[in-house]
């Protein structure tokens, strides 16, 4: 593996944490969205809120470390892809705005107008963000990103067949490890009940993400016959494994163990995410532009590896105490074994 | 050749609204910034002082800092995510040519943000949930994160008025990066210690302002006269320390960027023994109905009454800033620093005669806009250093024309961003003056028990009591 290749890999880590963590967290949002009237809903919103509050903030940074990290080891792709991406990649900064604002700002106003009011940004943004932020990647991997300054079409390189089957998925994914996760973190807070309905929100959107998925291939072999072709020939033996991992995901979630089906839905989202990169390897840009092509100077690629090493060296203890304080917060609750006193 | 006309003119078109969506953009998010700097400081501190005097008002305050804190940071987090599209989207010459020589110190910031956030869901999550010791302990990574945060990004825009640390060959390709190097570059320190002290200027005179209000209302307790006089001692002690750093600063600016000091005193004549000039209006040449302090520039940037001072005469009409913007700019900073400062030197004098705080509601009054004239400093600096390196992002290497985006319709975006920000700023004051009016209300980043405080009717609050103890 070369240099490039190697910071690219790392930046590629820090979006799958990006896909998985926020991805459940405007998951969450969604579900949020759908929860039904206000005084129905409440109990599940309630349960978003308090799985989502401390976390979100951590998540999201994710997003930041690969904006980061492009811009400086690949720099040229980065401006390639903000200008010609210029309106969905706006749209989903003024989504994380609205959701980041409006999840924040909720929790520390009581009156009832308001609360709606903010709740309703913070859930459509939860949509419409995923939604973008899956049609980049979708204009990405299609190939309707040319290098250069505002190089390609403005509009057709997020409006088309890819971007629009990427831009769905990505909210269907995350939805789907949203419902997953919410399932454990019912059991744990409160009574079976809440944990049954995401069970059932979580297989109905299985059964459509699959759906979906299945479908899409069709939209690429049409559409990115170059993606279709790295799916179904190099990257073939990831997406089995994703496959795998979604179908034992959901066996485990029928079973009700809902611990085990976090770890097999992330790695089954994982490995789609996986098999994106390997499909396109070694292009950044394809067909234009290789991960080699694309990269800085080699200067900036090593002190980009040490900071990534050192920083991660520092960051991932942080981030496991972070969990770790919640994970026992919400093991006091279950030794209680008592229902929430409301 | 029509491609490039058609390019050319959406360029030229996309100009003004990308520096201004940058400028309203940036503007925004650098007060949050000021309050992330140095509020975990007060915060930790007056929690600190709470433990060790077992004193309930202190202890209030802190939590309720802490919860405005928790509504600051989810502000600056959101705006801060906006900057880092918008560096990509409308400046795309600047970051893919040079992303590779100053984008790195944007890696370091990633690091330092991600433990800021993380320790800021510690630090109000684990308010009840840890020892007082442990709790204390975790404000620390807050505090170093955020100075350290503000260290990087501001070494990149020093590093834009003065860049360092890499070549170019004849085409003008970066051939030699040394980014690191890049980051300490001669403005680097100086800015940083610039904003790293308006943090508290702006933070300490702002909490101090809102508590100086509910004292100006009546309600002179123990709660609002430490509430006021905690703040107002940090921001009071940062104050002549910034005169110091802003001298450090103009002399910088007069060594490495001559052009933008001139426009800063809207001088044209590079000359000797140069006054002073406050106030006036920029034309043909000349500044008009200023106030002329007689060898003052000429001491100020050159320690010698008959220093020669460089004027916008040294360059070509088309590489000088706009002067009015700046010089009337600086001056705000320089009038509301002063001013800050003399109210610092109230405090500092009534406390070494009679050591207690001025009684006087003229000062309670002082006090009260102290906060806005903290902040229209803040906004005055920061536009004396952006605008005054007009027309270059980098300066002498690149111009801001040339480092825009030309993809079409670019410039709407700009519109859209008012709407939103408009929103945004009217959502934030009304949830702040709703922390300061209501002590019971949650923070974003608090988890299970703050939601029960506000299902629970207010007598069984259990969270309150627990945080006196």
């Amino acid at each position: 593996m070369t240099l490039p290749a190697v910071v690219l890999g790392l930046m590629f880590v820090g979006l799958i944490a990006y896909a998985l963590f926020a991805g459940a967290d405007f998951g969450a949002g969604i579900w949020d969205l759908l929860a039904g009237g206000t005084r129905r809903g409440a109990r599940q919103r309630d349960l978003i809120e308090h799985s989502i509050g401390p976390v979100w903030e951590a998540n999201h940074v994710w997003l930041i470390f690969v904006l980061v990290v492009l811009w400086t080891a690949f720099a040229g792709a980065f401006a390639a892809l903000a200008t010609t991406l210029y309106i969905p990649l706006t749209l989903a900064a003024f989504g994380m705005i609205a959701r980041g604002a409006a999840f924040a700002f909720r929790k520390s106003i009581t009156t009832l107008g308001m609360r709606r009011f903010l709740g309703a940004a913070f859930a459509v943004s939860s949509l419409i963000t995923p939604f973008f932020l899956g049609a980049v990647v979708g204009g990405v991997a299609s190939g309707r990103v040319p290098p250069g300054i505002a190089a390609g079409d403005v509009v057709t390189s997020w409006v088309n067949p890819t971007s629009i089957l990427g831009g769905v998925l990505a909210v269907l994914v995350c939805a789907y490890l949203a419902a997953v996760f919410l399932c454990a973190d019912a059991r744990r807070e409160g009574p079976e009940d809440l944990a049954e309905q995401f069970r059932a929100r979580a297989l109905g959107t299985a059964a459509v993400t699959g759906a979906v998925g299945l479908g899409g291939f069709f939209v690429l072999r049409a559409d990115a016959p170059l993606l279709f072709a790295g799916l179904t020939g190099r990257g073939l033996p990831v997406i089995v494994l994703s496959v795998v991992a979604g179908l034992v995901a959901i066996a485990l979630l029928v079973l009700r163990r809902y611990a085990s089906s976090r770890l097999a839905s992330g790695l089954a989202v994982t490995t789609i995410l996986i098999g994106w990169a390997v499909a396109q390897y070694p292009y950044v840009l394809p067909p234009y532009l290789t991960i080699d092509q694309a990269a800085a100077p080699r200067t900036t690629l090593v002190a980009t590896l040490v900071a990534l090493i050192v920083g991660g060296a520092i960051l991932v203890p942080a981030l496991a105490y972070l969990y770790t304080l919640f994970q026992s917060e919400h093991a006091e609750h279950a030794e209680v074994g008592s229902p929430q006193p409301r | 050749m029509e491609q490039i006309e058609l390019v050319l003119s959406d360029a030229a078109e996309n100009l003004l609204p990308a520096r201004m969506q940058m400028a309203v953009s940036l503007g925004w998010h650098i007060i949050f910034v000021c309050f992330g700097l140095a509020l975990p400081v007060i915060v930790v501190f007056t929690e600190w002082r709470a433990h060790r005097r077992d004193d309930p008002a202190l202890h209030e305050l802190a939590r309720a800092w802490a919860k405005a804190m928790g509504v600051l940071f989810a502000a600056g987090a959101v705006s801060g995510t906006l900057l880092s599209f918008e560096l990509g989207i409308l400046w795309p010459g600047l970051m893919g040519r040079f992303g590779p020589v100053f984008g790195f110190p944007f890696v370091l910031e990633g690091f330092a943000f991600f433990i800021e956030a993380i320790f800021v869901g510690v630090y109000l999550f684990g308010w009840d949930r840890m020892s007082p010791r442990a709790h204390i302990l975790s404000g620390i990574p807050m505090i170093v994160s955020a100075l350290a945060g503000a260290f990087f990004v501001i070494s990149a825009n020093a590093w834009m008025n003065n860049p360092t640390g890499f070549t170019m060959d004849a085409q003008g390709r970066v051939v030699d990066a040394h980014p690191v190097a890049a980051m300490f570059g001669p403005s680097t320190w100086p800015q940083w210690a610039h904003m790293y002290t308006a943090g508290f200027m702006v933070t300490g005179f702002t909490v101090a302002s809102v508590y100086a209000v509910g004292m100006l209302r009546g309600r002179r307790d123990r709660y609002h006269q430490i509430g006021m006089l905690i703040p107002l001692t940090i921001a009071s002690i940062a104050a002549p320390v910034q005169i110091v750093i802003g001298d450090w600063i103009a002399g910088n600016v007069a060594r490495n960027q001559p052009v933008k000091l001139a426009a800063m005193e809207g001088l044209y004549r590079t000359g000797t023994g140069v006054p002073l000039s406050v106030g006036g209006i920029y034309y043909d040449d000349r500044l008009h109905y200023s106030l002329e302090i007689p060898w003052g520039l000429s001491l100020l940037v050159t320690r010698n009454p008959n220093g020669e001072v460089v004027g916008l005469e040294a360059v070509a009409p088309d590489l000088r800033p706009p002067v009015n913007v700046v010089h009337l700019a600086y001056d705000s900073m320089v009038a509301m620093g002063s001013a800050l400062l003399a109210l610092a030197a109230w405090l500092g004098y009534m406390w070494w005669r009679h050591r207690r705080a001025p009684r006087t509601v003229w000062f309670l009054r002082a006090v009260a806009v102290s906060g806005v004239a903290a902040i229209i400093a803040l906004e005055g600096g920061w536009i004396t250093t952006e605008v005054g390196r007009q027309p270059w992002i980098v300066y002498n290497i690149l111009r801001t024309a040339d480092a825009v985006s030309p993809a079409p319709g670019l410039y709407l975006g700009f519109y859209a961003m008012l709407a939103i920000y408009l929103v945004l700023t009217v959502l934030t004051v009304y949830v702040l003056r709703r922390l300061a009016r209501t002590h019971g209300t949650a923070a974003p980043q608090e988890g299970t028990a703050a939601q029960q405080e506000i299902d629970a009717p207010p007598s069984e609050r259990p969270g309150q009591e627990d945080a006196v103890r």
